[in-house]
């Protein structure tokens, strides 16, 4: 392996330039670096003005998703070793503005979570006095996968639908919804369905499938979606054939 | 001051300088797992094309002999012989890829476990040669 390896990084410094340019940092490679490291390394020695964003380093947090060499990535789990020999290209994710660097603008997506009502939804809340909501192992196994979700927003990136129609609900959102929807103590199933059955829900996608590839947790949001739009088709049809059996 | 916010991804007022990037109509070409997608995507032009072929045969046959005859004679000229090849392996590639999706939106349980996606794909492909056979022994019988 050679010692040094060259990091293509993209900059977008809005106060001297329309648009964002790429530079060259040649690092010291080492095999025990993820390409979060990388960056550091160049803030820490070579170039202080550099931003991104990053906190736990340990996939957990969400906040340092970039393309690495076009691909979204997290980059505290993207090893140098596995872009070698390089030059390893650095971007900020797709199909978000960029404020500065490698920073993107979430608030989109903020905005979209929040409406799908990611938290449970009860149509009257029980006494304090009767204790929790029971859950059972195989009831906690209904939707534990896309629980995991971390909000890191690479299925947004590689989400081709939400690059050409930004207001399409996206990835992540849908398949929150649907973890809430599949809690045995949720009852907003109905209502949730009310937006995703408009024209930015789950009829925009078209099953690209690239947002389950790039997921870091194995959220499968891809899966959610379709699942979600099977349980609505069917909906749809019980409400078409039993209009009183439906509320 | 006059404004309204709006909550939309290419609202611009407070930050002029954000850099916003449009989508490049040759985004599909960027990646091999795009270029698969948009290729699906087409398949549905030759669905729809042999779809419109039966109803050109059924409508031969309503019309008699002679023009079922000639239905059959048109079908064997090079220029049909390509579009129903091309045609074909297009349906085929949407019907695989159709089938290999299936177990993403269907989550079946069995004894409180998820049937596996092998298993979900199989009885596709049974229930697909089952009823290839059904119409081909309908066909060939007499």
């Amino acid at each position: 392996m050679p010692s040094t390896v060259a990091l293509s990084v993209a900059r977008y410094r809005p106060e001297q330039e329309s648009e964002p340019t790429f530079q060259t940092y040649e690092i010291p490679f080492r095999k025990d670096w993820v390409v979060l490291d990388a960056l550091n390394y160049v803030k820490d020695t070579m170039d202080g003005s550099l931003s991104y964003r990053w906190s736990c380093r340990m996939g957990v947090c969400g906040s340092c998703g970039m393309k690495v060499n076009g691909t979204p990535k997290l980059t505290c789990a993207t090893f140098l070793s596995e872009h070698m020999p390089g030059p390893i290209r650095i971007e900020p994710l797709d199909n978000f503005p960029v404020v500065r660097d490698l920073v993107v603008d979430l608030t989109d997506f903020v905005r979209k979570l929040k409406q799908v009502k990611p938290w449970i939804v009860r149509k009257e809340e029980k006494p304090l006095a009767e204790g929790e909501y029971l859950q059972t192992p195989a009831e906690l196994e209904a939707y534990k996968q896309f629980s995991m979700c971390i909000n890191c927003m690479l299925c947004y990136s590689a989400c081709p639908i939400y690059g050409l129609e930004p207001s399409f609900i996206g990835p992540a959102a849908i398949a929150l919804a649907q973890r809430y929807n599949l809690d045995s103590r949720d009852q907003g199933a109905s209502e949730r369905l009310k937006l995703m059955s408009e024209d930015d829900g789950i009829w925009q996608c078209t099953f690209v499938g690239e947002c389950t590839e790039v997921c870091p947790k194995h959220v499968d949001p891809a899966g959610a979606i379709q699942q979600y739009k099977l349980s609505g088709a069917t909906q749809w049809v019980k409400s078409l054939l039993l209009p009183w059996g439906t509320r | 001051m006059g404004y309204t916010v709006k909550a939309d991804p290419h609202y611009t007022l407070y930050h002029p300088r954000w850099y916003r990037r449009r989508m490049s109509v040759w985004w599909w070409l960027h990646n091999r797992a795009y270029a698969f997608f948009v290729l699906r995507e087409i398949t549905s032009v030759f669905v729809a094309f042999t779809a419109l072929l039966y109803l050109w045969q059924i409508r031969a046959l309503i019309q008699g002999p002679q023009a079922y005859e000639q239905f059959l004679a048109r079908l064997k000229t090079p220029l049909f012989l390509t579009l129903d090849t091309v045609a074909f392996l297009f349906v085929l590639f949407h019907a695989i890829t159709w089938f290999n999706l299936t177990p993403k939106a269907m989550v079946v349980r069995m004894g409180g476990k998820r049937v596996p996606d092998w298993a979900i794909i199989g009885v596709n492909y049974a229930a697909w040669i089952v009823l290839s056979g059904a119409v081909a022994f309908l066909l060939l019988r007499g």
